[in-house]
């Protein structure tokens, strides 16, 4: 066991020992959980970073609404404990859901039902014991495929070339901390984070990372914790433009901020997973016109877009008025465009034509 | 029952002079009228007195038989001891007996009580009684005459002191006068009492309208009798007093003047002592004083001081009287000619012959409708040994006799019919007008004239006033029990969390064990001590949890 995972397991005892100190007392079971609701959430525009506020909850055993969770709490604290201290591979939070998950003696029903129920205890507990997910011996699946410039020697002692993983790309590690995951040589000019794989693979195919001496990233959608904390990484070791292309929607703008500026229900991990450095690229309203991007591949936005860009527009981290303006012309125009669509000019559009003329336009905005 | 009157002698002499050809349509008809004897009526008419289906012809036996019983033990202030026994003569024929410990018919009158239709001591009276034509028990004989050939056996002893007679005897059919074939004493017959023996074409059934079912339900509305019944397979069941108190005797009283029909004001009128219609009206009335005498002359433009007799002639005079009487107030009918049975006995009666997990009871005021005093009873009766499957099961009594037919028909059903039993916590399926479950709904309905649907007295009529007492009565029993089935399911619910709760402490203790390596069973202990002093009243202090985490960003 390190010492950091030493430290964890004291905490996490300690969360045992407060609560049988209520008991003793004769109180009412409780643990403080911080609130990670958009209440307790700030954006703080010095570091660009969305920020947890020190919102506490109670959390009561003696409470009918709460003592399932409070259960829950007690279980996934002590099975983080025992992994810890058998210091054992790292398990996936869909592994802890099912270590943990049996039916309860005498209530006629489970300790956990669905991983929707564990996932966001595990977080809880990251805050409990002021820690990340990955050092408590716990992964989330990652979705990430790279490919460019750099030569890595991962955990395992193998050493992987970016620039011969093929069509396929070169996957991103559950864990990316520079013991597990060691970056040796990295020569790109920028960083290229694009939303959608398939894009990705069309970049890729047509080894755009090589014409353009860039890094190809992609987090499939909506990253994970590992592309965020990745590129967290590259925007603090390598002061490389950074940009971030993505559908022209709601959607899409709000996982450029997510890579930039971190989520709110992560917002305690926004300084190891988010990059304010990260601008974005693309698509945006005036493309429409100045690509000529045809009507055919317009689509009609629909109510819960509309919603949806309501929502962001109040948000802090989108208050900037290139932001705002932006939110307002989707309105206007009405219409939404994926990066997919660009190849309704031709396939070799995006590559060609594209990124190359953004970038060098500099036409792009925080 | 009026008999056809036949052509007089005069109409005969003018026919004789007419041609034949001639005579007119009525003397052709004339000839063909005659009286109908009563068994002719009885036969072509079985069904208005209860006897349409063999099945029926044997509750309806017992039934009367069991009514007489009851009036004529509650009249002579005897606890009813009833026993009744049916057997099997042959796949056609049914034996029943039917023997109480009442007082007794008097030599006398007898052969009339039971072997003449029509007679009896009751139909003149105002006041709550089972039985009022003096149709029922005779009527029983005569069925069985009719179908067995047999006559019946009645045994008699009205005083311990003087011999039981055993007289058999048939109803002459032409005359309806009783024909006594035989005398005798039963030197076995110990008690004081009477006993009824007929032999009859019937069936034998069990289950719902069935003797036992009635028998049952006369037992608890009559919780001061003990009734024995002895089936046709020697199975005994005794139904025993749940109470040693005689109902209250109900008061005869003199007609109300709204209650009054035209031809009985005028009979009353024709044969009345009194010399003056002043003395008439206060002392044949109930609730007509000097001043509403007054009143009520006054306004019909009568003269206080005439003879009745001279009114009865003035068909004009007494409708006025009749208007009259609807027109000036007059005091509602006294109450004490209605015995109810009261919640208490009610319940005990219920609860003597049904294992029941609640009940509850209600005994509304007297009211009156159409010059009639009546009063409604109800009680409802839920879980114990009543049937979950299924609608509730309804049982409608009239003055403390269970009615077993028509149910569908009768204005107690009508009334239950209009209750949204979803109010009342108790499940109702869409479109269903009982409620569901194991449900007992009991109505009682006691008056000195209850308005039934037909002469078999199977169905009480819409009558408004009536139906409302019903539903009242209905809703203030069902109030009671939505108020119990809501506590129970309160305390099922808090059964349910505590168990759950239980379970939880077990496996949060051993948690807390793999977290802080102290015994889990001691942290059991300590937290349900906890839960002891201080939290039992967390289950229903349920506080809404606020929402812990926006669910909108990546994992």
């Amino acid at each position: 066991m390190t010492a950091r995972s030493k430290e964890i397991v004291e905490k996490l005892t300690q969360v045992g020992e407060d609560v049988l100190g209520d008991i003793k007392a004769g109180k009412n079971p409780s643990i403080d959980i911080t609130m990670r609701s958009l209440s307790n959430v700030y954006y703080d525009e010095k570091s660009g970073l969305i920020k947890l506020g020190d919102d506490k909850q109670k959390r009561y055993y003696f409470n009918l609404g709460q003592a399932k969770k409070f259960l829950q709490t007690m279980l996934i604290a002590k099975q983080i404990k025992i992994l810890l201290e058998q210091d054992k591979p790292a398990l996936s939070i869909r592994q802890l859901f099912y270590t943990l998950k049996h039916e309860i003696p005498g209530a006629g029903e489970n300790t956990f039902d669905l991983q929707e129920e564990s996932d966001p205890i595990i977080e809880d507990m990251e805050l409990v014991t002021n820690s990340l997910r990955e050092e408590l011996n716990l992964i989330a699946t990652p979705n990430g495929v790279l490919s460019g410039p750099m030569v890595v020697e991962d955990k395992t002692g193998d050493v992987l070339d970016f620039t011969k993983m093929g069509s396929a790309g070169g996957a991103v590690p559950p864990i990316v901390e520079d013991d597990f995951f060691h970056i040796k040589e990295m020569s790109a000019d920028y960083i290229l984070v694009v939303e959608k794989y398939a894009v990705w693979n069309l970049l890729n195919q047509e080894k755009y990372w090589k014409k353009n001496n860039c890094l190809l990233l992609t987090g499939k959608g909506q990253p994970a914790r590992a592309e965020r904390r990745l590129l967290a990484r590259f925007g603090e070791e390598y002061k490389i433009p950074i940009y971030v292309f993505t559908d022209m929607d709601p959607w899409g703008y709000y996982i450029y901020s997510v890579y930039k500026s971190g989520s709110i229900n992560l917002a305690f991990f926004s300084e190891k997973a988010a990059c304010p450095r990260a601008k974005y690229i693309g698509l945006s309203v005036k493309d429409v016109r100045e690509f000529d991007i045809p009507r055919s591949s317009w689509v009609k936005l629909n109510d819960e877009d509309f919603k949806r860009m309501e929502e962001i527009a109040s948000y802090d981290w989108f208050k900037k008025d290139k932001w705002q303006k932006e939110l307002a012309d989707l309105k206007k125009f009405g219409y939404k465009i994926e990066q997919d669509a660009l190849v309704s000019k031709s396939i070799e559009f995006t590559a060609n034509n594209y990124l190359p003329a953004k970038i060098e336009n500099k036409d792009y905005f925080d | 029952m009026t008999p056809a009157k036949a052509g007089t002698k005069a109409e005969a002499k003018v026919e004789a002079k007419l041609p034949k050809a001639d005579s007119p349509i009525a003397v052709e008809l004339a000839k063909k009228q005659k009286a109908i004897s009563v068994a002719e009526f009885f036969e072509k008419n079985r069904h208005m007195l209860g006897f349409d289906s063999l099945p029926r012809c044997l509750i309806t036996c017992v039934k009367e038989a069991v009514d007489n019983a009851l009036d004529a033990c509650e009249e002579s202030q005897i606890l009813p001891d009833i026993y009744i026994r049916v057997r099997k003569v042959d796949e056609r024929i049914l034996n029943v007996v039917i023997e109480d410990n009442g007082p007794g018919v008097q030599k006398d009158v007898l052969p009339r009580v039971f072997g003449k239709l029509l007679y009896g001591s009751r139909f003149h009276a105002i006041r709550q009684s089972r039985g009022q034509q003096g149709i029922g028990i005779s009527a029983a004989v005569l069925y069985a005459q009719l179908t067995s050939g047999k006559p019946v056996r009645i045994t008699s002893r009205i005083d311990p002191k003087l011999p039981a007679y055993v007289y058999e005897l048939k109803i002459d059919t032409q005359t309806n006068e009783p024909k006594l074939l035989s005398e005798n004493y039963d030197d076995f017959f110990t008690s004081r009492g009477t006993r009824i023996e007929l032999n009859m074409e019937a069936t034998y059934v069990r289950g719902r309208q069935s003797v036992m079912e009635y028998l049952k339900n006369t037992a608890i509305v009559n919780p001061h009798a003990r009734i024995t019944f002895v089936d046709p397979y020697d199975e005994r069941v005794i139904f025993e007093r749940a109470c040693d108190v005689l109902p209250k005797q109900p008061i005869e009283i003199k007609p109300h003047p709204h209650g009054i029909e035209l031809g009985t004001l005028i009979k009353m009128l024709q044969s009345t002592d009194n010399l003056k219609l002043s003395s008439f009206l206060s002392l044949s009335f109930a609730k007509i004083g000097g001043h509403t005498m007054d009143s009520i002359c006054k306004e019909a433009n009568l003269d206080p001081a005439m003879a009745p007799q001279d009114l009865a002639q003035d068909i004009d005079g007494v409708k006025r009287l009749m208007a009259a009487f609807q027109k000036i107030k007059i005091q509602a009918p006294p109450k004490d000619c209605l015995s109810p049975i009261t919640g208490d006995l009610l319940k005990k009666g219920l609860t003597q012959n049904h294992r029941v997990d609640f009940i509850s009871t209600v005994s509304r005021p007297v009211n009156v409708s159409r010059g009639n005093p009546f009063l409604v009873e109800a009680a409802i009766a839920y879980g114990g040994d009543i049937d979950t499957e299924g609608r509730a099961e309804i049982y409608r009594i009239a003055n403390r006799v269970p009615l077993m037919y028509q149910q569908g028909a009768c204005a107690i059903t009508h009334a239950i019919e209009r209750i949204n039993w979803k109010n009342y916590n108790m499940e109702q399926p869409k479109g269903a007008k009982m409620p569901q479950g194991p449900i007992m709904i009991m109505v009682h309905v006691a008056s000195t004239n209850v308005p039934f649907t037909s002469e078999s007295k199977d169905a009480i009529a819409d009558i408004p006033e009536l139906e409302d007492e019903i539903e009242l009565a209905v809703r203030e029993a069902a109030r009671d029990l939505g108020r119990y089935l809501a506590e129970q399911k309160k305390a099922l619910d808090a059964r349910k969390k505590i168990k759950m709760f239980e379970a939880y402490t077990k496996e949060l203790a051993i948690a807390l064990q793999d977290l802080t390596g102290k015994d889990h069973a001691v942290i059991e202990a300590q937290l349900r001590d906890v839960l002891a002093k201080k939290f039992t009243k967390f289950i229903d202090t349920d506080e809404p949890v606020k929402q812990e985490a926006a669910n909108d960003s990546p994992q």
